[in-house]
């Protein structure tokens, strides 16, 4: 026989019998699996980027279904992804959260001043490196834009107050601002139309911060005895919201002396 | 013949380890070496693997693509062994997925994605092509496998032992992660270097 027909031949007959081993053995050994788990599994993107916690889409699917995960975790995905997943779950989509950054510091211009002329590297890593940067309060917006460079949606930018600002259309809330700032004062939190947020990051003696800033939380604790939920702790003389107790009613809007509460979706 | 098989069994686990001497295998090595547990299921399912490999394809080969008569005539097919072998180890750990599937689903969930990596793992190819490379005979195959499968968990287990300790040390910025993980493998199995011989001078085959 041709040795190419016959090489074709035996390769052939080798896959043949393989595959009807493996169909043979995919009956016998079915494992009946929750054909939501295979639905939810199509609905997602796929594309097993792990931004969900889980190893994988198949595996937040599995998740989903079995141990009750939320159905809105994915990412790339989005609304759409939530909706759908929640039409085979039967379950409402709740809000797709949609993350976004939000930069602790009210330390305006008028509001805070500079110890010293800063005339290095514009960098704030650099000015950081440095008496502990050129700002009169050691933990605010030290305004060279490092968040800026590193943003590749040009979401954020600092504007002529000397503090950055996120622009929230364009936030995409994927962090990279967050991890360049030296002073840890950019946080990722879910998007809230109501939901308020402290605006500063100094954990100085109220004396101490009013000295450095008009604007900086003082630890009056004033917006924990407002709050109805408990949601407001004071530790380290600055007040923090926790924003999945909050229910959004602003009365440490109103209660705070300092104004240093915001709802950042309303400024 | 009990001489030899023991003789041919811990020349693979130290003197010609798959890893460590041979460098194959090694996308699993760095790969799931960082946690001692995984390493050690996963070396146990290549070692199963490995074994159910070698007893497919040595047959396969030696009575169907290449049979004593048909050597040296157009006959001879085993030109086509990487393909056919491949072909039947997709098969096996596909059958292998299954049968875990259904009946040790603990371990099933626990190999996790490893199960299917194993399909394209070099050393499988390599344990059943250099045993045939080597004219073992069946025996002496599948206890080569063995000693393959052995090997790769004793290089496993002892390299997610130096990972740790490297994880904790200090390194240089531009060493952190995979570099350093390179050199440390490098001198892993350099110092397996070091049992060229032993198993010659033990056994005296």
């Amino acid at each position: 026989m041709n040795p190419i027909l016959l090489a074709i031949v035996v390769v052939t007959v080798i896959g043949l019998i393989g595959a009807v081993i493996l169909v043979a053995a995919s009956i016998l050994m079915y494992v009946p699996v929750d054909e939501r788990v295979s639905k939810i599994t199509e609905a997602l993107p796929g594309a097993n980027c792990g931004a969900c916690g889980c190893a994988g889409c198949a595996d937040y699917a599995k998740t989903i279904v079995e141990d009750g995960n939320a159905v809105n975790k994915c990412v790339p995905g989005g609304a759409k992804v939530a909706g759908e997943i929640a039409a085979i779950m039967g379950v409402e989509a709740g809000s797709a959260a949609a993350m976004k950054a939000v930069v602790a510091c009210s330390g305006t211009c008028e509001k805070t001043s500079k110890k010293f002329e800063f005339e290095g590297i514009q960098s704030c890593l650099a000015v950081k490196g440095l008496y502990g940067g050129d700002g009169a309060c050691a933990f605010g917006c030290l305004g060279y834009g490092d968040c800026t460079k590193v943003c590749a949606f040009d979401a954020i930018h600092v504007t002529d107050q000397g503090v950055a600002l996120v622009d929230r259309e364009k936030c995409t809330g994927c962090g990279a601002c967050a991890k360049a700032c030296p002073n840890a004062i950019i946080s990722i939190i879910p998007e809230h139309k109501r939901k308020p947020v402290v605006l500063c990051q100094n954990k100085d003696k109220g004396a101490q911060t009013r000295k450095v800033c008009s604007a900086g939380c003082i630890g009056c604790m004033k917006c924990a005895k407002a709050c109805p939920k408990q949601a407001i702790t004071v530790e380290n003389n600055l007040a923090y919201i926790d924003q999945e107790k909050c229910v959004g009613c602003q009365l440490c809007v109103k209660e705070c002396p300092v104004g240093v509460i915001h709802v950042p979706a309303q400024s | 013949m009990a001489l030899k098989l023991a003789s041919i069994f811990f020349t693979m686990i130290l003197v010609d380890n798959y890893v460590l001497a041979k460098f194959l295998g090694i996308c699993p090595f760095l790969g799931v070496s960082k946690k001692l547990d995984s390493a050690v299921g996963m070396s146990l399912a290549v070692t199963f693997v490995m074994i159910m490999a070698t007893a497919a394809t040595w047959p396969i080969y030696t009575f169907i693509l290449s049979p004593d008569w048909a050597q040296g005539t157009a006959r001879d097919m085993g030109y086509l062994q990487t393909i056919v072998f491949i072909l039947i180890i997709a098969i096996l750990v596909q059958l292998l997925e299954n049968i875990l599937k259904k009946y040790i689903p603990a371990l099933y969930s626990a190999l996790g994605v490893y199960l299917p990596l194993i399909t394209t793992n070099c050393t499988i190819l390599g344990v059943t092509i250099l045993n045939l490379d080597n004219k073992y005979n069946f025996a002496e195959s599948i206890v080569c496998a063995a000693g393959a499968g052995i090997g790769f968990l004793v290089a496993m287990v002892l390299f997610s032992g130096v990972r740790r300790r490297v994880e904790e040390a200090v390194t240089p910025k531009c060493f952190e992660g995979l570099p350093i993980t390179l050199v440390a493998a490098a001198m892993t199995s350099l110092s397996f270097m070091g049992f060229g011989g032993i198993v010659e001078a033990i056994f005296g085959v």
